[in-house]
């Protein structure tokens, strides 16, 4: 009997997990894995393809990846060319249709203007983004755009849930709009203030705090810093007055903290994405850790 | 005493004005008492007007704060269409193919004569030979990819090599794919690398030593492309899992002759992979080619079945390989004839029965300390027939080690070592000193 009753949930186990298929999800960055949990929540499965001590640039095409974006209904992904070396092998490997191109395919830095774009590219002046810098999740006031375009591309993909996409995207703008009114209020002291950074991800970020970098420990985006450019940095950070030398939770602490040795301007990680720190469970918890650790370095 | 006049001037005036403000009913003083009141009156509708514009500004403040970041927010879509307007406007190139470059040079130094070299039971097929001696340009690549349309990729790469001084350009890939086959099916055809075994399917320019492993040389030529068709299907599961299928012409080696009216050589093949835990990931294979040969290289004609098994595993912290990380990987072949072989030098020779295996294997570890820097090994060997035209009863054997300095991730330099003995009596010890860049459209490599 018990037998039997195994026997009959296991079968409609298997029958029935075709019918209330969940929206698949193949996230490139674990921010956008964050947002999809605001606007979805349990609605869909999300599969995150990077973590946040993983430089996304460079991120290898792993068998895993194939095996889950050969079964992803849906793809998002930072784009501007941040995972040109991975995502297009990828997607050429996994033969899915229904992510290569369409409704399928949304990439994050399209639904916004990018900064940075170059005027000339050439890559004498390192790993340049013909697209504009990509690093768009740290400027709130684009990720609210994001998530606009997604909660609307997730209720064409999945109708069925369309009312529950628009009532959650509607609840995470009121937080959001909240907690942008909050880090804006908390942050002001950072106005007009100097950084140091690792690489060239930060520029939305401090854009949208007012505030300056002054120098990157990478001699152009893309290569390793080296002794000589760190040497040359001395001067400037002392002289620029930097309240910190930044880099991003997946970097190499050593240049900075050598730099800092020889300037006392602290070297502060900050999490870049969510997973970064212990903080940055998810979105809010980012941007809370970032401008927390920022003001940390004015003390 | 004598009153002072001032004194009095001021009583006078004290005593005057107080009746006068008592006397309020004087019309003259009414008027100005009313002035006085419009007056403050008006100051009052002043200051209240100037509440409003106060507030009316804070208002449109607040306004054109809004309309900051409605704009910022208004980032949105729309403005995807503005790039694409600006970039079609300044050029027609947008179509484009994606164009990518390789280019590698090489100094070596053999200890032996490369025109000597030869190999125990393994003839020197394809473009299984060692590098020549001295400075010399490696194989340059050129390579161009694009969407054709909503269904297909399309993708040409030549490659130009100087040989006796004469410059050969050869079609290395020239095949269309698929893009829009459902549940998981790719097609592919035209002239491709076989996706048999792991790195046969890699161009040269990802791998981790300057040459090939020892089996890839003696088996397949160094590498085995031709023009065929392929298909391929990934299945929807957890752990990634691929089967595939091609039929080549069968021209190059190890085939030979194109027999059966052009469709020699048949492979299958199939790959595994996954990841265990964060930091790990591994990907198997197992395939097989099966080849008819007429008169080919080696002066074989008859039917080769090889088959290969593949292993890599990498290792990284945090799973970002490209700061640090160790890779081992490992692929054995086992090569079975049965036919006839005619002595290639000599074509008047009898021919010889030829029916046997043989093998070959290597293992190849990397251990990459920083982005900059890896390190490599590399043990090949392989294992001749016991009888047959080829039989022979030493195995070759071969020691490389490696250091790669890496620039950016699109150049790099490498100093390898290697210690070569095809033969009983003859050991070549091989330094080599490569640069390679790629230059153009950003490659996205397979693992």
């Amino acid at each position: 009997m018990r037998k039997m009753l195994f026997l009959m949930v296991a079968i409609a186990a298997v029958i029935s997990t075709p019918v209330q298929a969940k929206l698949r999800v193949f996230a490139c960055e674990p921010e956008w894995a964050s947002l999809l949990n605001e606007l979805a929540g349990d609605a869909i499965t999300v599969d995150i393809a990077t973590n946040a001590l993983q430089d996304v640039h460079v991120v290898e095409a792993r068998p895993s990846l194939i095996a889950k974006m050969r079964r992803a209904d849906l793809l998002v992904c930072t784009g501007a060319q941040l995972e040109i070396g991975w995502l297009p092998q990828l997607l050429r490997q996994a033969g899915n249709t229904k992510v290569s191109a369409g409704a399928g395919h949304f990439m994050a830095a399209s639904q916004v203007t990018t900064l940075e774009k170059p005027a000339s590219i050439d890559r004498s002046a390192g790993d340049v983004h013909p697209d504009g810098n990509p690093h768009v999740q740290l400027d709130p006031y684009r990720v609210l755009a994001i998530a606009k375009a997604l909660g609307a591309r997730l209720a064409e993909l999945d109708a069925a849930n369309a009312t529950t996409y628009q009532q959650r995207l509607g609840d995470f703008e009121t937080r959001w709009q909240a907690a942008i009114k909050a880090w804006e209020a908390k942050a002001a002291p950072l106005k007009g203030k100097s950084v140091i950074v690792y690489h060239s991800s930060w520029v939305y970020l401090l854009q949208w705090l007012g505030m300056h970098e002054i120098g990157s420990l990478e001699p152009k985006p893309g290569v390793p810093p080296t002794s000589s450019h760190l040497s040359s940095l001395i001067d400037v950070t002392k002289s620029g007055g930097a309240i910190a030398i930044i880099s991003a939770a997946y970097q190499d602490r050593r240049p900075g903290e050598w730099l800092s040795e020889r300037t006392s301007v602290p070297a502060v990680v900050l999490p870049f994405t969510v997973g970064g720190d212990d903080q940055a469970k998810d979105l809010f918890g980012l941007y809370d850790s970032t401008i927390d650790k920022l003001l940390g370095a004015l003390k | 005493m004598r009153p002072n006049p001032l004194a009095i001037a001021l009583a006078t005036i004290l005593l005057a004005s107080a009746p006068l403000a008592e006397a309020s009913t004087d019309p003259q003083i009414a008027a100005l008492a009313e002035r006085i009141r419009a007056l403050e009156a008006n100051a009052q509708v002043l200051q209240k007007q100037a509440a409003d514009a106060l507030a009316a500004a804070q208002a449109a403040q607040s306004e054109l704060h809004q309309m900051i970041a409605a704009q910022q927010q208004q980032s949105v879509a729309q403005v995807s269409a503005e790039p694409a307007a600006s970039s079609t406007s300044a050029s027609t190139n947008a179509f484009n193919p994606a164009i990518a470059l390789i280019l590698n040079g090489l100094f070596v130094n053999h200890s032996q004569d490369p025109l000597n070299y030869q190999r125990a039971g393994f003839p020197l097929v394809g473009e299984g030979e060692p590098s020549l001696n001295g400075l010399q340009l490696g194989e340059s690549e050129i390579s161009f990819a694009a969407n054709i349309d909503d269904k297909f990729y399309g993708q040409l790469t030549l490659t130009m090599a100087s040989e006796n001084g004469e410059t050969d350009t050869g079609i290395e890939e020239a095949y269309i794919e698929t893009t829009a086959l459902p549940d998981g099916f790719t097609a592919r055809a035209g002239r491709f690398y076989s996706n048999i075994g792991y790195l046969n399917s890699h161009h040269t320019h990802t791998d981790y030593f300057s040459d090939r492993p020892l089996a890839y040389q003696a088996f397949l030529g160094n590498q085995y492309g031709d023009d065929g068709v392929q298909i391929r299907w990934v299945a929807p599961t957890d752990i990634y899992l691929e089967l595939g299928s091609e039929a080549f012409r069968g021209e190059s080696a190890p085939a030979s002759g194109a027999a059966h009216d052009g469709i020699g050589a048949k492979t299958f093949f199939v790959h595994a992979g996954g990841d265990v835990g964060f930091e790990n990931s591994w990907l198997a294979g197992a395939s097989i080619l099966h080849t008819d040969s007429v008169n080919g290289e080696d002066g074989f004609s008859g039917r080769n079945n090889l088959f290969l098994f593949d292993f890599t595993w990498k290792w990284a912290p945090h799973g970002a390989f490209k700061d640090s990380g160790v890779v081992v990987r490992s692929e054995a072949f086992i090569d079975d004839r049965d036919g006839m072989v005619i002595d290639p030098q000599d074509p008047d020779a009898l021919a010889q029965a030829w029916n046997g295996k043989r093998h070959g294997a290597y293992i190849e570890g990397l251990y990459r300390f920083s982005r900059t820097w890896d390190v490599g090994y590399r043990y090949d060997k392989l294992w001749a027939a016991s009888s047959g035209p080829y039989a022979s009863d030493f195995n070759p054997t071969r020691h490389t080690v490696d250091a790669t300095w890496h620039n950016s991730e699109f150049s790099l330099l490498r100093l390898q070592f290697s210690h070569d003995q095809p033969q009983p009596h003859f050991i070549d010890n091989v330094l080599s000193l490569q640069y390679q860049v790629s230059l153009g459209a950003h490659g996205a490599h397979k693992f």
